[in-house]
């Protein structure tokens, strides 16, 4: 009872005797204390950009030296940029044939495993629960996944030319053996570490196969489906380049392989550097979605 | 007069390849409605599989399991399980933990609205209002308990069931989880069914005390009537004879009768 009034004196007892300097010092500090702020800010931005910046910097200037010599058989970095110049500056031209911009050789690879890689998410979750909840469906299946898994993503390519008698589909195939195993593999694993008392909560409230497929099983086997997923993407991207190379059309795999017939060297590595970069960003993109999706499974 | 919960000669016998294991011999009891019985003994006695075999959990090996008079041999929610690890569900807030609980039971029986209404009322049965858009990671175990006591709650069970409820939980924490228990089965009447390995928490909530003696092949060694009149006070109790008397009998039975032999 008495303590809100014992707080107020003490409070009127500090504050008394220097009522004036009181006015000006709290102002002070908040500017200083903003300046303060954007500065840390700041140096934690450039704690950041510094490092990769110099470290692309040191290796384009090695380059250029090593390069820059008469009879080095790679271009230098300043040559790379001179002779694709155009390409870099309008990615969206068409002249028909493969004859195009790199947006447009981009953007065919991109659908390719869009679709290859949406069709192996699917059939592989759907593959893996079965997998993983069913201890017949695991002995009779996963020793066949066990030896699939390890055969090259390439050398399904003549098969499925034999079987589809067409590049396009070939090519998605191909996305689609490479990616499904993992997500297969992941998906599995998941579903059989549900926690039994997940199962039991869902055995009291009798839930019937859908509702346990989608409130439980697949927020708790969430976390391991996305590890499955983003490997899975990885691989198709990695597979999608090789498989354009050999089955030809417009697509960036056939694009570098096309540079290297007609000797564009320089073209040659701008692709490799876009390839990279859409690689990296396809990653985080899956990354990003798994971590919206599995906000509060992974923290028990 | 026949029981509201019976259970009948039940036996269970774990076979793992041609090993066979008999946890439980021949247990029979009766429990009235709104009965608050505990059962007791050391870790390893089955009790845990006692209590799944009524959830329906784990099947019978013989006997039976007799719920007004009807023979339950599946999970259902008008058993529900406080589980002793809370077993909420991480990936829902406490709200929607309960709510699917809710949602699922009273499908059909009561609306939208109702139901929301059912969830909070139920939450607050167990003062977790102020938590409810929190996950389960985000509170401290007896809160957790608190919700799990919620969700099981709100399936309107004929029999509580309640698998060491407080046995993760610290002293202070338990002792109020305790409180907020007897509160409640004193507010809404509940047939409660309890597992525990505290002598003093089984005194104190039971109206009787079922003590199993050591496993393999448990059987039900002693049942203790605790005569002490609700509500019960735990500080007044602490000096009370009828309570001390019941306290020393069931530490007899556990320490000096059935002393636990760790298995060789």
């Amino acid at each position: 009872m008495n303590m809100p009034q014992v707080k107020t004196e003490k409070a009127k007892a500090v504050a008394m005797p220097q009522p004036a300097p009181a006015v000006v010092l709290p102002l002070e500090i908040k500017r200083s204390q903003l300046g303060e702020k954007i500065l840390a800010r700041l140096g934690d931005i450039a704690a950041r950009v510094i490092p990769p910046v110099v470290v692309i910097a040191i290796a384009l200037i090695v380059w250029e030296l090593l390069c820059r010599k008469a009879g080095a058989t790679l271009p230098p970095p300043s040559r790379v940029l001179k002779e694709t110049r155009e390409l870099i500056l309008d990615p969206f031209f068409d002249r028909g044939g493969i004859d195009r911009g790199l947006f447009w050789h981009l953007s065919a690879s991109l659908q390719r495993v869009a679709l290859g890689y949406a069709l192996a998410s699917i059939v592989g979750v759907a593959l893996g629960t079965l997998v993983g909840q069913s201890m017949w469906a695991m002995r009779g299946l996963d020793p066949i996944f066990q030896v699939l898994r390890t055969v090259p993503p390439l050398a399904w390519l003549p098969l499925s030319l034999a079987a589809f008698r067409d590049g396009q589909p070939s090519a998605i195939f191909v996305i689609f053996i490479t990616a499904i195993w993992p997500v297969i593999i992941n998906t599995a694993v998941g579903i059989r570490n549900i926690p039994q008392d997940y199962r039991n909560v869902a055995k009291v409230l009798r839930l019937n196969q859908l509702e346990f497929f989608w409130k439980i099983m697949v927020p708790s086997a969430a976390p391991y489906i996305f590890t499955g997923l983003r490997i899975g993407i990885g691989l198709s991207w990695l597979a999608i380049v090789a498989a354009e190379m050999l089955i030809g059309g417009v697509g960036i795999g056939f694009f570098i392989w096309d540079a290297w017939n007609s000797s564009h060297i320089s073209e040659i590595i701008l692709a490799l550097i876009y390839v990279g970069i859409i690689g990296f960003v396809l990653d985080r993109m899956v990354a990003g979605v798994s971590s919206l999706v599995t906000r509060g499974t992974a923290a028990n | 007069m026949t029981a509201y919960l019976k259970i009948d000669h039940v036996d269970k016998t774990f076979v793992r390849g041609s090993t066979e294991t008999e946890v439980l011999k021949d247990i029979s009891l009766s429990i009235d409605h709104g009965e608050f019985v505990s059962i007791i003994g050391h870790s390893g006695c089955g009790k845990t599989t006692l209590l799944n075999i009524v959830a329906g959990l784990v099947p019978v090996t013989a006997g039976c399991v007799l719920l007004e008079n009807r023979e339950v041999n599946e999970p259902g929610p008008d058993r529900a399980v406080v589980f002793q690890n809370h077993s909420l569900l991480p990936w829902l807030t406490v709200y929607d933990n309960v709510k699917l609980a809710v949602d699922k039971v009273f499908a059909g029986k009561k609306s939208r609205a109702e139901r929301h209404a059912w969830t909070l009322h139920n939450l607050d049965l167990v003062q977790m209002t102020h938590a409810k858009d929190k996950r389960p990671a985000e509170i401290s175990g007896g809160m957790k308990q608190r919700v799990g006591l919620a969700r099981a709650l709100a399936m309107e069970p004929k029999v509580l069931l309640l698998d060491e409820p407080f046995g993760a939980l610290d002293a202070l924490t338990r002792a109020h989880l305790q409180d907020s228990v007897m509160a409640l089965h004193l507010k809404l009447k509940n047939t409660v069914l309890m597992i525990t390995h505290d002598v003093d928490e089984a005194v104190l909530l039971s109206d009787r005390i079922v003590m199993m003696t050591n496993g393999p092949s448990a059987r039900i060694g002693e049942v203790l009537d605790v005569p002490l009149p609700r509500p019960r006070k735990r500080l007044e109790l602490a000096a009370n004879q009828t309570y001390l008397k019941c306290r020393q009998r069931v530490l007899e039975f556990l320490y000096e009768r059935h002393r636990f032999v760790e298995a060789a």
